[in-house]
């Protein structure tokens, strides 16, 4: 049985098409992918991101186990900062890619991990935790995504504070209608905007609020569907697709997270010396030359046809109306411009690899 | 939301119409099956002259979330196919059951349209959904 998130009703309300994602009962769509889409690009976009889930540590050893289960340089961040970082595992892959949230230098941080992952997550981290309190906080929180263009003046009106002031990977415990929140100047959609994690029981009440006050900045709730086309389209990576547990993150293009001059981390040395043989595999962007539209798991061919790739993530892009698709491909075939055959169910179509992200939004 | 499940068509359990005249059957997608996609941005047609088999897929339609096979309602020769929906498969999401048609089969047996569902049946199949 999928686990419901509080705003469920509220999705069912405004007649979105409810799907089962990563055990969760999560609105797909609303009134159509397109006009989602457009409407983050443009205006602004609720997304309930309650699925995902969030860990904390806290203790004098939270830093210290942090910095050992995690790629990025956790000892940079100052309260209220956060980053973007890595679980590497044991074998040379990831457990996962998640966001590092210091609410309290060297004692409290907020980390938020995939909905997927989240059970494996806590359990890899118990086990190798070095004396931090770790504790699954994801039954305590929803999370409310607002992103696009108009999402900080709205953000300023409904939390009566200066969102738009935040700087980038920002936190800030604040308050709304007395419940506890915390907002989070990140995103998974290119555009501005912030996560808040609000206590359930305020969860409603905030999504009403947007809602409300969104109507003069044309705001519209935002499915699953076009929350993965609007990150497909920034080349960020989904786990699952992009990354999993054999991913070489180096390969997968995220070196710039990964800090193994600056500290020690969790199979620090089978990272380093898997990049120092030669990546052989790069993740790419590509565009088609030929009709048609790539898919996840499609393979790409040279044109003498030796196997050379496979897409992971692959759609038409609403925003620029054509075809787009992330690839690994082998590193000679990397380079910008660099052309290639996509198999699209038998038919050898060729694209080229091209300048990411694809479109330029305005993060 | 009201389909339009005109009584005259065939409709197959993959969600295609059929419409029979004389041995030529014209054959498209339901408007049910448009909505399930979502919006339609690519067509990918078989070429005249192709054999399609009854329950056999005779194409592709992608929505910008997945790709979805279509299925010939019945067995025979493509004779006909509606080149416009490929440069413009927004047809598709306007007027599926009329402009939006795919191919014209010049069917190779009558018997197997009694393996398609006539119109009551159909509506029932969606309300079910």
């Amino acid at each position: 049985m999928a686990q419901k998130t509080v705003l469920c009703a509220e999705h069912e309300k405004s007649g979105a098409k409810m799907v089962e994602f990563a055990g969760w009962y999560m609105p797909i769509q609303y009134i159509g992918l397109r006009e989602e889409h457009d409407n983050v690009r443009k205006n602004v976009g609720l997304f309930d991101v309650s699925h995902m889930g969030e860990i904390r540590f806290k203790g004098p050893r939270a830093l210290e186990s942090l910095e050992w289960l995690t790629t990025n340089e956790v000892a940079k961040l100052n309260e209220g900062e956060a980053h973007y970082s890595l679980l590497p595992n044991d074998q040379g892959g990831l457990v996962d890619d998640i966001f590092v949230y210091c609410l309290k230098k060297n004692q409290d941080y907020l980390v938020c991990v995939n909905a997927s992952n989240k059970d494996k997550d806590f359990k890899w981290m118990r086990e190798h935790n070095k004396g931090a309190e770790i504790t699954d906080e994801s039954n305590i929180w929803s999370q409310i995504a607002i992103q696009g263009p108009k999402a900080l003046a709205l953000c300023d009106e409904v939390f009566e504070m200066k969102c738009s002031s935040f700087a980038r990977n920002r936190i800030q415990p604040a308050q709304f209608q007395g419940h506890q929140i915390m907002i989070a100047t990140t995103g998974y959609t290119g555009e501005k905007g912030c996560e808040v994690f609000v206590e359930n029981k305020g969860a409603v009440a905030l999504w009403q609020a947007l809602m409300e006050r969104g109507q003069k900045y044309s705001v519209m709730p935002i499915g699953l569907g076009a929350r993965d086309t609007l990150r497909t389209e920034m080349k960020y990576s989904l786990y699952g697709n992009e990354i999993d547990d054999v991913t070489n993150p180096y390969a997968a293009g995220l070196g710039w997270v990964i800090k193994p001059q600056q500290k020690d981390f969790i199979n620090r040395s089978g990272i380093l010396s898997a990049k120092e043989k030669g990546i052989k595999q790069s993740l790419v962007g590509f565009k088609m030359l030929d009709r048609g539209i790539p898919r996840s798991h499609y393979l790409l061919f040279s044109f003498d046809n030796k196997e050379i790739g496979k897409v992971t993530s692959g759609t038409h892009s609403p925003t620029l109306d054509e075809p787009i698709g992330i690839a690994y491909i082998s590193s000679e075939f990397a380079k910008e411009g660099s052309e290639f055959f996509v198999d699209i169910r038998g038919r050898k179509a060729k694209a080229k690899v091209c300048k990411t992200p694809f479109v330029s939004a305005g993060s | 939301m009201a389909f339009h499940v005109p009584e005259e068509y065939y409709y197959s359990k993959d969600h295609e119409w059929a419409q029979v005249d004389e041995n030529i059957v014209t054959v498209g997608i339901t408007e049910f099956a448009q909505e399930q996609l979502g919006e339609i941005v690519y067509v990918e047609l078989p070429e005249e002259g192709q054999k399609v088999t009854q329950n056999q897929s005779f194409g592709v339609v992608e929505s910008v979330k997945a790709a979805s096979d279509l299925y010939a309602p019945v067995s025979g020769t493509v004779i006909e196919v509606n080149t416009s929906l490929t440069d413009d498969p927004s047809v598709l999401n306007d007027d599926t059951m009329n402009q939006g048609w795919m191919i014209r089969i010049e069917m190779d047996s009558e018997k197997e349209l009694a393996n398609l569902m006539r119109a009551p049946d159909y509506k029932k199949l969606i309300a079910e959904k």
